[in-house]
């Protein structure tokens, strides 16, 4: 099933894989430049015994050497000016074959702020003592996706100051994304399961356990000695992080437990803080209350099974996470799969007005959060309800659309919808969105509870990987829609929106400018949508991607939103793991509530905008 | 001066909240259950109270709308009802939470498969209305329904639909997606006329058999 | 609303005694109970909790366009001590279980489960998860639930018109919370090496490791989907 012998003939079949391999170049067509190939050289040019290029068909970057990681890092920050760590992660390339290699490979994808296209490298190390160094000082963004990279794979990350379990909790048996590591309710490898059809004798899969339960535990476990050991870990590294801010504790410091259950943690998202009188010392984010173990569902998924459950990501904003997914995978199918004119159209207002009705939630919500209780999120609702009026007519439901496929849209407008859109967008839309910014923006409790509270700086924002408006209100202009334009954006007429204070306020500023510019989108897409098909080829219940790796990333309303996937020539994804905005973005949380006033934390939160659903996957 | 802000945010609350006193006397007693009052009110000028007065009124559902799958059912003439599943399976196949269970017949005595599912279940506690079942049968035999209105106070009785509880009439397909069920049945006039028209050359000459497309 | 209340208030006021007609302009008769059930069932307050997707569907029938206010439900309070319901809206995970259980142990009798959407009713699409109970009702009992994925908001307001009915149908006489004794807490669960309920100790003990380990059995014997109800909601025993 670890398919990792390379396929010479699916390689040939992947022209828009971004792979400049110079040995196999007489089989893959001359790929896009998205990383320059001098760089690359450059970089094993640079260490020349701990860097090689990645020789399998269909990948691309090179392979470092795991005792040099940290000098190639320190290079390509300072001297290649890659500073923006977008995505860590880990592939287990595990096989049960006597002979077959087996390794964990750790996978770093990087940008530059200043726009342009990627640098990826990757750390192989073996699998049962899987050892990397910590990049955290290096890139703090870093922080949260090694510690998942530790919880889901067991990795360990030497030189991480706070390693400990981040989706589960501490002290449970395994580390579940380990290819050979099973569930209680495993039935099959991958689906679709053999025993659904024709044989299909239903059963709940419960009743096949023998606890009735989704549990297994390990051998001998007497159950009434085991105690919990996450939280006092937990309290533990938040008195070290306190000891940090202030090496004279003279003051009886208290932890106050904000969640998982609290009207304004936008969900079960619980942060442990740390205070001395009103004033937070720490503050440790604890997450996975909602680990709905995607990726692992998605490994065991076809590659179209998937699409839907990219949906219940982000919740807020199906059509964005559809986006994604449809782009990353399209990228490794080539352009057979690339969608006709008006797919591509419909798609951008898709998206786009899923960005209108995140942006309106967004700040309803953070209104709430400022003690504006419910009022502007009642009128925020009321648009996105127009807003989801459309989704649902389009695509049958109102939240969870489903509605991309690879090369094309489910299914064409409705007729009457795109009056309805064209109705919104010129009309109605930009007068509410006045209405709003005349109602929030000038008020003076905004503005005293959001200025000057959570400052980002600029270089902060860029190396704890914040993205999306946490970054623009920070005064990096950085949208993917215009630093590596994907899809058709690059012929629309657009600003990207940039505040520079990076305090609360500019947080929600952004969100106002940003839902003008969307609309300034939507009306041009509007006017350019094109007739004709809305399907390349036809739309197969099963497809098969040729092998090889790809990571597809748009500019979510969250931040950016990156889908990294490894084929294997089959039709279930060898590696699926999704790069959310919201779970990184909250790597900088601490940063901006140290030092603050307690009420400050759950405004600094809503600024940030994050979705559990997201954060935890 | 401090204090602008917030007057000026005060103001929009005034007027929104007496816009809703407003169109509700421009409108007289016909603002709330009719269909135009509710269509108005989910119009994109809407003005005033927004509430749909569930369940007195409900918001209409568009027809490409989803929930729990349904199986279609031709009724013939005499009155006999005829699954139009024939338990191809891809729905099973395609379902990404695997939720769809189904019994192939197999006919008695030549031991072949039949194409009609002795038994087709759903277990509603795990599909996610996603309706790829609806889109990817190649025989318009699933469908998604539009009624939501289920819950229930057992879940463990009543939440696996077997097929007597999923089955539906086409005539209720024809009355939830009008459009579709238009769409559909055109195209499968065609392919049933293709179908004739092969067999009927294929009876006429062997030989232009060869070249009918298969009707299926 | 008017149209809502006026047949109820009829019902009320219904006792099944048979009244001399001159005296119905004058005088009500009815029976404690169902005075009793209609002050409960138009004050439902929710606890303000939401889980995952469902939630955002929970605000929104809390919203403009369906106001839960119509029925009495508008008060959602964050504090399950002052709250009648519990909408458990969204996946359960193994993480959140031991809170949702402290949750309900925490509000005040009388109060009712209402569990919103597949995940939280069975797990949903993400029941195979290593992480996702398959169910709150495993841990806490149910009194109504709304199947979909998420269950639109109108869907939600007919799960809730159901609850009300279920409100309708009681007795103070009968209903557990008004008999002598306390009704004992339910143990909240443990995160061990993996979630352990407090009543499966016995179990865990005595189970075979192997059997925890082995996939399903395909040849298990099939259960007939209307007739196997598994054992009752693991918290109505208590």
């Amino acid at each position: 099933m670890t398919d990792q012998t390379p396929k010479p003939d699916s390689s040939a079949t992947t022209p828009a894989a971004p792979t400049p391999k110079p040995e196999s170049s007489a089989t893959a067509p001359a790929a896009p430049p998205q990383a320059a190939p001098v760089e690359k050289s450059e970089l094993e040019k640079k260490f020349p015994d701990a860097v090689k290029r990645d020789a399998r068909p269909g990948y691309e970057g090179d392979v470092v050497s795991a005792d040099k990681l940290r000098d190639v890092a320190m290079y390509v920050r300072d001297d290649l000016d890659y500073d923006f760590l977008s995505s860590l992660t880990a592939v287990d390339y595990f096989s049960d074959l006597p002979n077959a290699a087996s390794h964990m490979e750790v996978v770093y994808h990087l940008y530059k702020s200043t726009g342009g296209g990627s640098l990826v490298f990757r750390v192989q190390v073996p699998r049962d003592n899987a050892v990397v160094p910590s990049l955290i000082d290096i890139y703090p963004g870093a922080d949260f996706q090694e510690r998942e990279a530790w919880d889901l794979y067991g990795i360990r990350f030497d030189g991480h100051p706070d390693l400990r379990r981040i989706l589960m909790w501490e002290g449970f048996a395994g580390h579940p994304m380990r290819k050979d590591w099973k569930e209680a309710y495993f039935e099959e490898e991958l689906k679709p399961y053999k025993n659904r059809w024709p044989e299909g004798q239903v059963y709940r899969i419960e009743d096949r356990n023998p606890y009735g339960k989704n549990n297994k535990y390990p051998q001998g476990l007497n159950p009434e000695t085991v105690t919990e050991t996450a939280d006092p870990l937990l309290y533990e590294n938040l008195e070290k992080a306190a000891r940090e801010y202030s090496e004279d504790i003279d003051t009886e410091q208290v932890v106050v437990n904000l969640g998982p259950q609290h009207p304004s943690t936008h969900g079960v998202f619980r942060m442990a803080v740390r205070l001395d009188g009103e004033t937070i010392v720490a503050l440790k984010p604890v997450m996975g209350y909602l680990h709905r173990n995607h990726e692992k569902i998605g490994e065991r998924n076809t590659w179209i099974m998937n699409m839907p459950f990219t949906d219940r990501l982000d919740y807020l904003s199906s059509m964005s996470n559809n986006f994604g997914y449809a782009i990353a995978v399209e990228k490794l199918m080539g352009p057979k799969a690339a969608p006709p004119e008006r797919a591509e159209y419909i798609r951008v207002i898709m998206a786009e007005l899923t960005r209108l009705s995140n942006h309106l939630w967004a700040i309803g919500f953070l209104l709430n959060d400022l003690g504006a209780f419910f009022t502007p999120a009642l009128y925020a609702i009321t648009e996105r309800e127009l807003i989801l009026d459309i989704f649902e007519a389009t695509t049958g439901s109102r939240m969870m659309c489903n509605y991309f496929r690879f090369g094309g849209v489910a299914r064409d407008l409705p007729a009457g919808v795109l009056e309805k859109i064209k109705d919104l967008v010129h009309e109605r839309l930009p007068r509410k969105i006045d209405e709003l910014d005349l109602y929030l923006t000038e008020n003076e409790l905004v503005r005293s509870r959001g200025e000057g509270v959570g400052v980002i700086t600029p270089e902060q924002a860029i190396a704890y990987s914040a993205a999306g408006p946490v970054l623009r209100a920070s005064g990096v202009p950085y949208d993917v829609r215009r630093a590596d334009p994907y899809s058709i954006y690059d012929r629309f007429d657009f600003d990207v929106a940039v505040r520079y204070h990076g305090d609360v306020y500019d947080r929600y500023m952004i969100r106002i400018d940003e839902l003008r510019q969307s609309l300034r989108i939507l009306q041009q897409a509007i006017k350019g949508i094109p007739g004709g098909e809305i399907m390349t080829g036809k739309n197969p219940y099963q497809i098969r991607v040729p092998a090889g790796e790809a990571y597809g990333r748009v500019e979510g309303p969250k931040g950016e939103l990156g889908y990294y996937i490894v084929s294997n020539g089959k039709a279930n994804p060898y590696r699926y793991h999704v790069r959310a905005p919201s779970f990184i973005n909250l790597t900088v949380l601490e940063k901006m509530c140290v030092g603050q006033k307690v009420a400050d934390v759950v405004v600094n939160l809503g600024s940030i905008d994050i979705v559990l659903g997201e954060v935890d996957r | 001066m401090y204090g602008i802000g917030v007057l000026k945010g005060l103001w929009v609350t005034l007027v929104h909240f007496f816009e809703s006193f407003a169109d509700d006397i421009r409108w007289g007693g016909k603002r709330y259950y009719t269909a135009e009052g509710i269509q108005h009110r989910r119009s994109s000028d809407t003005k005033g109270i927004f509430t749909v007065q569930y369940p007195e009124e409900k918001l209409p559902v568009p027809e490409e709308f989803r929930f729990i799958p349904f199986l279609l059912y031709d009724v013939d003439e005499n009155g006999n009802a005829h699954d139009r599943c024939t338990s191809c399976g891809i729905c099973a196949k395609v379902c990404p939470p695997q939720c769809i269970w189904i019994v192939r017949t197999e006919d008695p005595t030549t031991k072949r498969p039949v194409p009609e599912p002795v038994e087709f279940y759903i277990d509603v506690d795990i599909c996610m209305n996603c309706g790829y079942c609806a889109e990817y049968c190649p025989f318009d035999a699933i469908k998604m329904d539009h009624d939501y209105e289920l819950a229930s106070f057992d879940r463990h009785a009543e939440h696996i639909y077997n097929k007597e509880k999923l089955s539906k009439p086409t005539s209720y397909y024809a009355g939830i997606r009008p459009t579709n069920y238009t769409r559909e049945e055109k195209v499968r006039a065609d392919e049933e006329a293709k179908k004739a028209a092969g067999a009927a050359a294929r009876a006429a000459t062997p030989a232009a058999a060869a070249a009918a497309p298969p009707a299926e | 609303m008017t149209t809502e209340t006026r047949p109820n208030a009829s019902a009320v006021n219904n006792a099944g005694y048979d009244m001399p007609p001159e005296m119905r302009q004058n005088v009500a008769i009815t029976t404690l109970d169902k005075i009793w059930n209609m002050g409960r069932r138009y004050s439902v307050w929710p606890m303000m909790f939401g889980l995952a997707c469902c939630a955002i569907e929970m605000i929104c029938t809390a919203a403009s366009r369906y106001d839960l206010a119509r029925f009495g439900m508008e008060v959602m309070r964050p504090s399950p001590r002052q709250s009648d319901l519990m909408i458990v809206s969204g996946t359960v995970t193994k993480k959140m279980i031991p809170q949702i259980v402290r949750l309900y142990n925490q509000m005040p009798e009388p109060k009712y489960v209402l569990s919103m959407g597949a995940c939280a009713s069975g797990g949903g699409p993400f029941k195979e998860g290593y992480n996702v109970v398959s169910g709150v009702d495993q841990y806490i009992p149910v009194d109504v639930y709304v199947p979909g994925c998420p269950p639109t908001p109108q869907a939600l307001l007919h799960g809730l018109m159901k609850l009300q009915e279920k409100i309708d149908g009681e007795s103070i006489t009968k209903v557990r919370w008004y008999q002598k004794g306390e009704i004992p807490a339910i143990p909240v669960p443990i995160l061990g090496p993996d979630i352990i309920d407090p009543r499966d100790y016995a179990l865990i003990r005595e189970a075979k490791p192997a059997a925890a380990q082995a996939p399903a059995a395909p040849a298990a014997a099939p259960a007939a989907p209307v007739a196997a109800a598994p054992a009752a909601p693991a918290g109505t025993a208590s």
